[in-house]
């Protein structure tokens, strides 16, 4: 099944109009290929429907898997409106609005995305999107090193590890250089920043609730960060904002974060929405787009993107950025979100989460062979536990009851031994809790 | 218009309410630290499910889409989105995978992504591909780094990128990001590479020359393959901006020109939908010399099924969290599987065929910047309306009011009042004449009448909008309040 | 002190000089080619800069343009008011639209550039498109 409308007649009649015979003639001298391509053959809708569903069947998926998983991407429920309203084809299939006239939709919605992930931050100003977080983290560090001119980032053990090698790998090219702050009971070390911090420093990271879910002591840090003129950036979950202090009552200069959490599901890794915001003071130094308000000739009021010319199709080689996608689709789901949980809703879900993950730690605390490495620190939604016997085999264990256990950070910090991350949304009942609750105390 | 969400708020109204809490309630100030607590809540709309569905459904209809207009904006490929490809993205069996899920439990998605790779790579003939980059730009840097990484396992990382005059922003904007200095070369008059100009920039410092293919003039560069000899003699590699695909799908493979680095638009060329300007994905295709540097993680087809490799001794690393836009990798897997071998010739036959249709039925009334065969799309300039005193944003304008999303205008920048006319494959002959029509009318107006252009667009939601103000007092956010400077609360000391 | 005499670069910046330090802005002619300045980044006090280095950016809603230093010098005062009101540029491109002032490290090179008649000759003559 091709998507071609053209009948044979109609082709043969645009090739006349053009003044050849055969389509050949207009690719004529080009050095076409000549061999079969190794690709299966075209399928009817009906088949490529099956295929989806066979290969679908071969993912073990929620609710039907009861997952545990969190580490940056979060089971969370999504009401239905957000997907019907994605789905119309006036969002879904037009382009980057251009023309503004013609593109009130995308513009005006984008505008209240901003104006909503400026509210749940407290933060000045929006992007109208990036990428993902970990790249939004990439950027926001670029910006802080250009406009200090200085060399330092402070990198928090406790930050996620993709986020880390994504960052490696935008600086490898920049002579940043990348400092590890050791962890303390699962929060950074706050004394090592002291003693470490200085002119000579670019910008500090703070990922906040961290990668363990640990809420770090972002109020007493700013100072340290601020006294020494440095950037002070902040990876949050949005999600945590309706109970945790907002970036920009701690004093972040930018704010970026993972915008998964506002409804958008997890995809097996995207499309997301990397959120981007900062002070006023570095508007005309962000990436990506933004949407601004206005008016028309007659004074009605409209949306228009601007401060287009700091993008990369204007200044090229000098841009701040090469962003030239904003994941506006994404962003649109993210406001949906906001806006069906309005007010009242978005603190009830960080409520509930924070609720339903420490009811799960104390069931987990109480089964004989789960140790509790962070025992004292405070969390949102997530935690570790170390376990007697190896991550791997509980984890298989577990998926033979139908459970995804949490992940195994073997690999990042082999210094945990048998550690493992559990996440606990307010997708999780009581039930579900007790259940996993009792499936570990069978394996351990 | 539509008023603002926020401007619909009655205070109490929900639009979704959480199950009542199953678990002991807590006190987060027992838990969590006085300073950790946010004071001031966010305001946040409080509206019905209702108001938010009939708020958004409204404003969608102020746009212009491909569902609802033809879109002929040139270099963006935008063609008619299946609904199939929607409809396999939202099974609850891809769209609710998490992705640090084990591979044993994800091999159906794995499959997706080991055989997309594959016909990707089959398609392009290159060696293999990375689905990791999550746009087109993402795409060129993820590229560029690759190239570094190869220049530097080779003893020297090189210093220079050359892009030529015609090429998109995001090239040299790429190339800067990658740490490299960026050497603009004059193309010629048709946009395609002068040979001379890029032999006297060409020496042992370059790294990488980026070249689109067909250019953006919408011809094919013909000379490629002694382009190639030249850039690689100097031991630098040569990388294919795919954004202009669709004219090759099919027809011709950038692996047997030359290439050793492309990118690939999958919102473009494998019909992914724009979204308003994302999500996107952009896959990078190299050449056998280049896949040690690839971006981790790869998937693998072993004989116990397909896994998940980790890290590679060579690789330039991640390019962005967990493993890619996914959910947009299997839109563009499961429509190349509806094309397949024969469909996706079909393809850029039959948007080369509408692109020259266009330039056949237009050229008497408008300029043609090169008015030979073109490839996917066709470059014209308002030079026949310039002594009307009527440029091409006015005739961009003008076809609003006749229901036409109006082509890419401005660019690329060495044409002069360039309109940038990409028809697609998807687009019937019907609709061709429609548009070739209201072209028409147009530059019967543009003789007759220049005001109605230079006034236009009159019949759309809103009219010319004063970019000037938005520009000079940025309002970019909704505010509850008047503006007010708020200081952070201070740590207690100790 | 719009009597005091006016030298200008190919580049369509003007240099105004009141003893050791050079005011600099950007010819009618250029603002007009800009259309309406939407914001102006002007350059730190005390950078130094050589004749022809890029000091400031200024930009319309659809591009950026580059203003370089006609002369060499140090970045003695800028014009805070671009910033609150860069359509300044537009309307005052001689008075109020100043962008910076140099403290000369050679006054002599002002000599180098075009006088007044030069330069209205330059624009006759229809050289370079006002800034790249």
């Amino acid at each position: 099944m091709d998507f071609t409308p053209h009948t044979d007649a109609e082709r043969k009649e645009m090739l006349a109009d053009i003044g050849v015979s055969d389509f050949k003639e207009l690719v004529k001298g080009l050095p076409l290929y000549e061999g079969d391509f190794k690709i299966p053959s075209g399928l009817s809708e009906g088949e490529v429907v099956r295929l989806g569903h066979e290969l679908g069947s071969r993912n073990q998926a929620p609710p039907r898997l009861l997952s545990f998983l969190g580490a940056g991407c979060y089971e969370h429920y999504s009401p239905a409106a957000i997907s019907a309203l994605m789905s119309r084809g006036e969002f879904l299939t037009a382009y980057t609005p251009y023309q503004p006239e013609v593109s009130q939709g995308t513009l005006q919605t984008l505008y209240e995305f901003q104006s909503a992930i400026c509210e749940i931050t407290a933060m000045d100003v929006c992007n109208a999107g990036m990428y993902e977080g970990a790249s939004a983290l990439a950027e926001a560090v670029l910006l802080a090193v250009r406009e200090t001119g200085r060399q330092e980032v402070f990198i928090p053990h406790t930050l996620h590890p993709d986020y880390k090698a994504v960052l490696d790998t935008y600086t490898a090219e920049a002579s940043v250089q990348l400092i590890d702050v050791p962890q303390r009971n699962g929060q950074m070390d706050l004394d090592f920043l002291r003693a470490r911090v200085t002119e000579n420093t670019a910008a500090v990271i703070v990922q906040n609730p961290n990668f363990f879910g640990i809420v770090e002591p972002v109020v007493e840090m700013g100072p340290i960060v601020q006294a020494a003129g440095a950037f002070y950036i902040a990876v949050v979950n949005p999600l945590s904002l309706g109970l945790l202090t907002p970036p920009g009552e701690f004093g972040a200069d930018i704010a970026v974060g993972e915008g998964q959490a506002l409804g958008i599901p997890p995809g097996y890794g995207g499309p997301y929405v990397g959120l981007f915001t900062c002070k006023s003071k570095w508007l005309r130094k962000m990436p990506g787009r933004l949407v601004g308000q206005t008016v028309d000739v007659d004074g009605k009021r409209a949306f228009v993107l601007t401060l287009q010319a700091r993008e990369q199709h204007i200044r090229r080689e000098k841009a701040t950025s090469n962003v030239c996608t904003t994941t506006a689709l994404i962003g649109f789901c993210a406001n949906f979100y906001l806006t069906l949980l309005g007010k009242q809703g978005f603190r009830d879900v960080a409520y509930q989460n924070l609720a339903k993950s420490h009811y799960a730690l104390d069931q987990f605390r109480q089964i004989p062979g789960v140790r509790v490495p962070f025992g004292d620190s405070p969390f949102f939604n997530e935690f570790v536990i170390q376990t007697k016997v190896p991550v791997e085999n509980l984890q298989q264990a577990l998926l033979e009851k139908g459970i995804a256990a949490g992940l195994s950070l073997k690999k990042w910090f082999p210094e945990l031994e048998n550690a493992s991350l559990w996440a606990v949304t307010e997708t999780k009942t009581k039930a579900d809790i007790d259940h996993v609750a009792k499936a570990l105390r069978e394996v351990l | 218009m539509e008023s603002l969400i926020f401007e619909k708020t009655q205070p109490g109204r929900r639009g979704y309410v959480l199950p009542a809490l199953d678990v002991p309630s807590i006190d987060p100030a027992a838990v969590l630290p006085a300073l950790a607590l946010r004071k001031k809540v966010s305001e946040l709309p409080e509206v019905s499910e209702l108001d938010v569905i009939r708020h958004y459904t409204r404003l969608s209809q102020l746009n212009f889409s491909i569902d609802t207009n033809f879109y002929p904006l040139g270099s963006c490929t935008m063609k008619y989105n299946p609904k199939v490809c929607e409809q396999v993205a939202n099974f609850t069996g891809f769209r609710s995978v998490h992705p640090l899920q084990p591979a044993s439990t994800v091999q159906g998605f794995l499959q997706v992504c080991y055989e997309l790779e594959r016909m990707l790579s089959e398609i392009c003939g290159m060696s293999e591909f990375t689905l990791q980059p999550s746009a087109g730009a993402h795409g060129e840097l993820t590229g560029l780094l690759i190239a570094r990484a190869y220049h530097k396992y080779k003893g020297n990382a090189r210093k220079t990128v050359i892009v030529p005059d015609s090429a998109h922003g995001t090239n040299p904007a790429s190339a800067m990001i990658a740490g490299y200095q960026v050497v603009n070369t004059k193309s010629d008059p048709k946009g395609r590479v002068d040979l001379k100009a890029l032999k006297a920039v060409l020496n042992e410092d370059t790294a990488v020359f980026m070249l689109t293919n067909p250019n953006t003039l919408g011809l094919f560069e013909t000379q490629i393959k002694e382009v190639a000899k030249m850039v690689h003699d100097v031991g630098a590699l040569l990388y294919l901006d795919g954004a202009n695909m669709n004219a090759l799908v099919g027809l011709i493979r950038p692996g047997d020109l030359g290439f050793d680095i492309m990118h690939l638009n999958l919102h473009k060329t494998f019909s992914t939908p724009h979204g308003g300007g994302g999500p996107a994905a952009g896959p990078v295709g190299v050449t056998e010399a280049l896949t040690p540097f690839l971006p981790v993680p790869r998937i693998r087809k072993t004989e116990q099924g397909f896994s998940v490799e980790e890290t590679a001794p060579l690789s330039i690393g991640k390019m962005r969290a967990f493993n890619g836009n996914s959910l947009i990798l299997l839109r563009a897997y499961i429509y190349i599987r509806c094309l397949g071998r024969e469909g996706i010739r079909k393809l850029s036959e039959t948007a080369i065929l509408n692109a020259n249709y266009l330039r056949a039925k237009l050229h008497d009334r408008y300029q043609v910047a090169i008015d030979e065969p073109c490839m996917h799309e066709c470059i014209f300039t308002s030079a026949k309306q310039k002594r009307f005193g009527v440029k091409t944003l006015d005739i961009a304008k003008r076809l609003l009011d006749y229901g036409f999303h109006p082509p890419t205008i401005y660019f690329p920048l060495i044409v002069e009042e360039a309109m940038m006319i990409e028809p697609t494959e998807t687009e019937s002959k019907q609709t061709l004449d429609l548009f070739i029509d209201a072209l028409n009318k147009i530059a019967d107006e543009a003789e007759r009448s220049p005001e109605i252009l230079k006034t236009a667009p009159h019949s759309t939601p809103v009219r010319r909008l004063d970019e000037v103000k938005a520009a000079r007092e940025p309002n970019l956010r909704w505010r509850s309040v008047p503006v007010k400077v708020s200081n952070p609360p201070t740590p207690a000391k100790t | 002190m719009s009597n005091i005499e006016r030298h200008y670069a190919k580049s369509h910046e003007w240099i105004r000089v009141e003893g050791n330090i050079g005011y600099v802005g950007i010819s009618d002619h250029a603002q007009h080619e800009v259309t309406d300045v939407v914001y102006a980044e002007i350059p730190k006090i005390g950078k130094s800069v050589k004749a022809g280095d890029e000091a400031a950016t200024i930009e319309s809603v659809k591009a950026a343009f580059s203003i370089y230093a006609p002369v060499s010098g140090t970045i003695a005062k800028a014009n805070a008011e671009l910033e609150k009101e860069p359509g300044l540029i537009n309307q005052s491109p001689y008075e109020q639209g100043w962008i910076f002032a140099l403290e000369l490290s050679d006054p002599g090179e002002v000599n180098k550039l075009m006088t007044e008649a030069q330069y209205q000759d330059f624009l006759k003559s229809g050289g370079p498109a006002a800034h790249p």
